[in-house]
């Protein structure tokens, strides 16, 4: 049996590991609140400006512009967002998985990270990385989002890359987290019944559609990346918030069963103190 | 008296203007338009500039970019920037304004005068929302 020493040492280890996660737990609380109003906040207007672009999409469906034919480049971009900082669950994992699992050929791929975790997980698994944004998904801002999607348009543009992903994690609620793969570019059709139910509406242009589509689809994009950016956040809270609660009570039961422990070992050190007088006593009478 | 329709303004982070209202106005990359019930669907492309909201009351914002959705009976306006006067801070926009028209009378070759010019209208667009 341990001694009474060590018993306690490690009961005090524990301690304080338990006392940092419940802190760790509290913060993220108080996190995922603020970053779940914003993803609310931001939905309507995705979901109205995937609305648009797929109607636009629908209606105009011999659009020869690039955004939607796409162009002859083999090299996918793939923006990653994950978090810059671990001790989340499997979130950041998660997202390595999917864009590691997707099928596509790892000398396609060029990495966009947004988050310092994905980007050390790519690395050592060797993938192409470019640029760096780790520092966006602190607090993501729209500007984030606009100087990200400027830069992979232009690759786009150039024809350095023919099509573009965006893996995230979506956030269902608290604790439902969905890692995803989404294609940006080129523009995709859905063939979701009530987006072509809305999009009857016979609908003008004041310009020529490929010059609409020229200057909304960047927007989309944009808007895409942030959205992808804000659930991200909101799920990183949540699944830390998780991982951290479920760490607390892992350390309250250790913490009961090594209480146990010692007050097992303490009554047996009595007990032999004890028997050790009496016998020293019976000894010397 | 025009009839109200109900107009939407959407920025990424909130919901900006839900409201009925009489007339909107704002400008576009085709010009200023004034919108009336019964508008033709027309998606446009927004311009930094004023916008007005005419209903029971008349509110102004300037409006930077992003695009709208034109339907008979609705207007979306789906804004990436968007303030009301009270958010905007005059000093920063008279020297911006300042600083645009300098950089593009200077005639630098350097210097990237599309973005100028457009900092230019947000700037004036911000002036003229607050006077």
């Amino acid at each position: 049996m341990a001694s009474m020493r060590d018993i306690k040492r490690r009961k005090s280890s524990i301690q304080s590991t338990g006392q940092i996660t419940k802190a760790m737990k509290l913060v993220s609380t108080v996190k995922l609140q603020r970053s779940k109003q914003a993803a609310i906040n931001s939905k309507d207007y995705f979901n109205y400006m995937y609305r648009t672009v797929q109607s636009m999409l629908a209606k105009a469906g011999s659009i020869n512009h690039s955004f939607v034919k796409g162009n002859d480049s083999s090299k996918k971009a793939v923006i990653m967002i994950t978090g810059n900082r671990g001790l989340a669950g499997g979130y950041n994992s998660n997202i390595v998985k999917t864009v590691t699992r997707s099928g596509m050929s790892k000398d396609d791929m060029i990495i966009y990270s947004v988050g310092k975790k994905g980007r050390e997980a790519m690395h050592r698994h060797g993938y192409e990385l470019a640029a760096d944004y780790s520092t966006m998904i602190d607090a993501p801002q729209y500007d984030d989002a606009m100087r990200l999607s400027a830069v992979l348009l232009n690759a786009f543009r150039n024809g350095e890359i023919g099509e573009i992903y965006l893996a995230y994690t979506g956030f269902k609620n608290t604790v439902v987290h969905e890692p995803k793969l989404i294609k940006l570019l080129p523009v995709e059709l859905s063939e979701d019944a009530e987006t072509n139910e809305q999009s009857k509406v016979p609908m003008n242009f004041e310009q020529e559609e490929e010059e609409a589509l020229e200057l909304i689809i960047p927007k989309y994009v944009t808007s895409l990346i942030y959205g992808g950016m804000i659930e991200s956040v909101a799920s990183e809270n949540g699944a830390r918030m998780q991982a951290m609660d479920n760490a607390t009570s892992n350390a309250e039961e250790m913490i009961d069963k090594l209480t146990l422990q010692y007050n097992r070992a303490r009554q047996g050190s009595i007990t032999q103190e004890l028997t050790e007088i009496i016998a020293g006593s019976q000894a010397i009478s | 008296m025009a009839d109200s329709f109900e107009i939407r303004i959407i920025t990424p982070d909130r919901t900006f203007y839900v409201g009925e209202a009489e007339m909107v106005e704002f400008n576009t990359t085709e010009g200023e338009i004034g919108v009336y019930k019964n508008h033709i669907p027309m998606t446009v492309i927004i311009k930094p500039g004023v916008l007005t909201i005419t209903g029971q009351e008349v509110k102004k914002a300037a409006l930077h970019s992003g695009f709208a959705e034109i339907l008979q009976d609705s207007v979306t306006i789906l804004a990436e920037v968007i303030e009301w006067p009270e958010e905007i801070d005059e000093e920063r926009a008279i020297a911006a304004r300042d600083r645009a028209e300098k950089r593009i009378r200077e005639h630098d070759p350097k210097t990237d005068i599309a973005r100028a010019e457009t900092a230019l209208q947000r700037a004036v667009a911000r002036i003229n929302v607050i006077r």
